[in-house]
């Protein structure tokens, strides 16, 4: 098991660039999720990583050893692939067991370790089966089988879950998890699956355009949304922003939305006078028609505790989570009441969060660049 | 419910079915025949081989094969009587027609070449076919559009447009009538269509499964021979079986380039030439054991042939 330490790492095919500059550390035993949507160089950063692309910059250090520029099979990592790529010739226990063979292990050492790494994933019986028999979770097995088995320095994974059944998908994501959980491997996952990325990960770098627009663990992910991007990628719905213009000077606690002032975490930093946008979760939002900042009811979403209602304002729709039981009608107009301490402010133009009093317990988070 | 009603605009409805049926049947028939006749012919006397109306139901004879691998001279009666009894089938048949046999024909040496030439020249065709779909498949090639153009334009003319350029090119070189001269010559024109029904094959193994291989410690070589190629096979046969019928049947450069210790049979059997004219039975028993191998190739491989004939036309 081994740290993974990516500096200033570039790939650009042609006129195209992938990854940008991309810096961040994956430490040992770490459940590291790379996350965006597709095209964002997630799977690119992934593949410099396992060796299967040569970056157009920048390093690649596995365990303090730089492999920047060496041959896959010298980096001794294991990689799991979206389609599992399991040999079709071959049956489990030959797929498993293959990685061994290239080490020249002997065949009944190769044969202990394979029903071992069997017996872990629980597909000891079916080790003389075809592959291609094998239903979407065990294939998903077997392929961590085939990475498990040879202990290597970390496990890349590039959307092992994409192509499961929603069902075989939270079983997998709470197995994957448990494993790790029991081997502690350095892991680095790729996924478009903000889901996905929640439940497992220590740590979440959100990629878009080939930048890292955020590094740092699910909760500040979620609770500090370093830019408006990653804001409105995670979340379910997505964080809602109201326009507001101006500029902000440190220590500010307030600020004016659509004629009504709101109160914000106090702002560290001073902003120049420019488009500025407040980002709100819908969890909180409550209605209060005492509120200044006014909407009227456009749709509801029931989802059973709680449910989705989306709010037309002068500044668009915006979307609250509140509980199942408040009764409203489409046309209903409500006041709405932020919750303060959880506001997040961003400079429109640069799509960054302003410093505010929700950073001071943590770095700011942003992955640092330069 | 019934699925496969009239209605079902998925399955053929049955007046089609007897309309392609009777197609194929008629078809079959027609290619069948002239087999069939040369079989019949190869178990037929001389006479009755030329016999008019021709006779479809005659008293079989191995004369045919007998004639095809001996050579006879002609005896008188007096001598063929001082001989001691017939030594076996052959040696009864021909002294009935007052000759012994001299010796063996030059039908099996051959029969050998054009083994050795058509399966040499396939190895090579779909050996260096597929590492160069390999090659085009998997790597960034310079130029590959054109290389590939390049390589199929050599298809776009019959070969035998170049036979003089090659007939003069073979003398210099000292490669006339030699195995290694044919095996060249077939492996060249066979190459073309190797690596362009390869590629297709090569391209629809994901490269996942080297990928996967050369992370878990093979070099691409070891990774190439111990995945793809597996997956491979299907293409590969079908592309050898290609390439053996080609350079199996191939007459003219054949006939051009080779006269003596390298002919292959194509150009041979035609030569076949007994008393007073050609001798049908041993011509049509030459053809018939000439089907032989290409027969028992494409019966084994029949799946992958198919496969090899609709590929491209179904994808996933």
């Amino acid at each position: 098991m081994a740290e993974i330490r990516v500096e200033h790492l570039r790939k650009a095919f042609g006129d195209f660039v992938a990854v940008q500059d991309s810096n961040f550390v994956v430490e040992d035993g770490e459940f590291f999720v790379m996350l965006g949507p597709s095209g964002c160089g997630k799977t690119t950063t992934l593949r410099m990583i396992a060796g299967l692309e040569l970056p157009t910059g920048g390093k690649i250090l596995l365990g303090g050893e730089d492999v920047t520029m060496r041959r896959a099979r010298e980096r001794d990592i294991a990689f799991v692939f979206q389609l599992f790529a399991l040999y079709p010739h071959m049956n489990v226990r030959k797929n498993i067991g293959f990685p061994l063979l290239a080490q020249g292990m002997p065949g009944a050492e190769i044969r202990a370790r394979v029903e071992e790494t069997a017996k872990l994933l629980r597909i000891d019986h079916l080790l003389n089966k075809s592959v291609s028999g094998l239903a979407g979770g065990d294939r998903q097995r077997v392929a961590l089988g085939r990475a498990i088995v040879r202990r290597p320095k970390c496990f890349l994974m590039d959307e092992p879950l994409g192509t499961l059944d929603t069902e075989f998908r939270d079983l997998m994501v709470h197995e994957l998890r448990e494993l790790h959980n029991r081997i502690h491997a350095t892991t680095v996952y790729v996924t478009h699956d903000q889901m996905e990325a929640m439940s497992m990960a220590d740590k979440i770098a959100v990629m878009n355009h080939g930048v890292i627009e955020q590094f740092g663990t699910p909760r500040e992910i979620y609770d500090r949304p370093a830019t408006m991007f990653v804001a409105d990628f995670i979340g379910s719905p997505p964080m809602n922003f109201l326009g507001f213009g101006g500029g902000l000077s440190k220590g500010a606690r307030e600020v004016v939305v659509q004629g009504a002032r709101v109160a914000v975490p106090e702002v560290r930093e001073d902003v120049a006078p420019a488009e500025m946008a407040l980002g709100i979760r819908p969890e909180h939002i409550r209605f209060d028609n005492a509120s200044k900042l006014r909407g009227a009811i456009y749709g509801t979403e029931y989802l059973g505790t709680t449910q989705i209602v989306a709010v037309e304002t002068a500044d668009g729709i915006i979307k609250a989570r509140v509980p199942a039981e408040i009764r409203l009608n489409p046309g209903d107009h409500v006041g709405l009441a932020l919750n303060s301490a959880r506001l997040s402010v961003f400079a429109k133009g640069s799509g960054r969060a302003v410093r505010t009093e929700i950073h001071d317990s943590a770095s700011q988070g942003r992955a640092h660049h330069g | 419910m019934s699925l496969t009603s009239a209605h079902s605009v998925v399955a053929p409805s049955a007046t089609s079915k007897r309309v392609a049926g009777t197609i194929i049947v008629a078809y079959a028939l027609i290619s069948i025949v002239p087999l069939l006749w040369i079989f019949a012919t190869s178990f037929k006397t001389p006479p009755d081989s030329i016999a008019y109306p021709p006779k479809i139901l005659f008293q079989p004879s191995l004369e045919g094969y007998c004639n095809l691998f001996s050579t006879r001279t002609r005896q008188t009666p007096e001598y063929i009587n001082s001989l001691g009894p017939a030594t076996g089938v052959c040696d009864e048949t021909v002294r009935k027609r007052n000759m012994v046999i001299a010796g063996p024909s030059n039908f099996m040496p051959r029969f050998v070449n054009s083994l050795i030439i058509a399966f040499g020249s396939t190895f090579c065709a779909v050996f260096l076919g597929t590492l160069s779909a390999y090659g085009f498949s998997r790597f960034k090639v310079p130029l590959a559009d054109d290389l590939l153009f390049f390589i199929l334009s050599t298809r776009m003319m019959p070969p035998i447009a170049v036979a003089i350029p090659i007939y003069l090119m073979y003398r210099e070189l000292g490669l006339s009538d030699t195995a290694l001269g044919m095996i060249l010559l077939y492996t060249a024109v066979n190459v073309s269509l190797a690596v362009w029904l390869l590629k297709g094959f090569i391209d629809e193994i994901p490269r996942e499964y080297e990928e996967a291989a050369m992370i878990d410690g093979y070099t691409r070589l070891q990774a190439f021979w111990r995945t793809v190629l597996p997956q491979a096979t299907t293409g590969i046969a079908a592309t050898a079986i290609f390439c053996l019928i080609f350079a199996w049947n191939e007459y003219a450069f054949a006939a051009l380039l080779t006269s003596g210790t390298a002919q292959t049979a194509p150009p041979f059997i035609p030569t076949i030439i007994g008393e007073g004219g050609q001798d049908w039975p041993a011509v049509a028993a030459g053809t018939t054991i000439f089907l032989v191998p290409i027969l028992v190739f494409t019966i084994l491989l029949r799946k992958q042939l198919l496969r090899g004939i609709t590929f491209g036309a179904v994808r996933k």
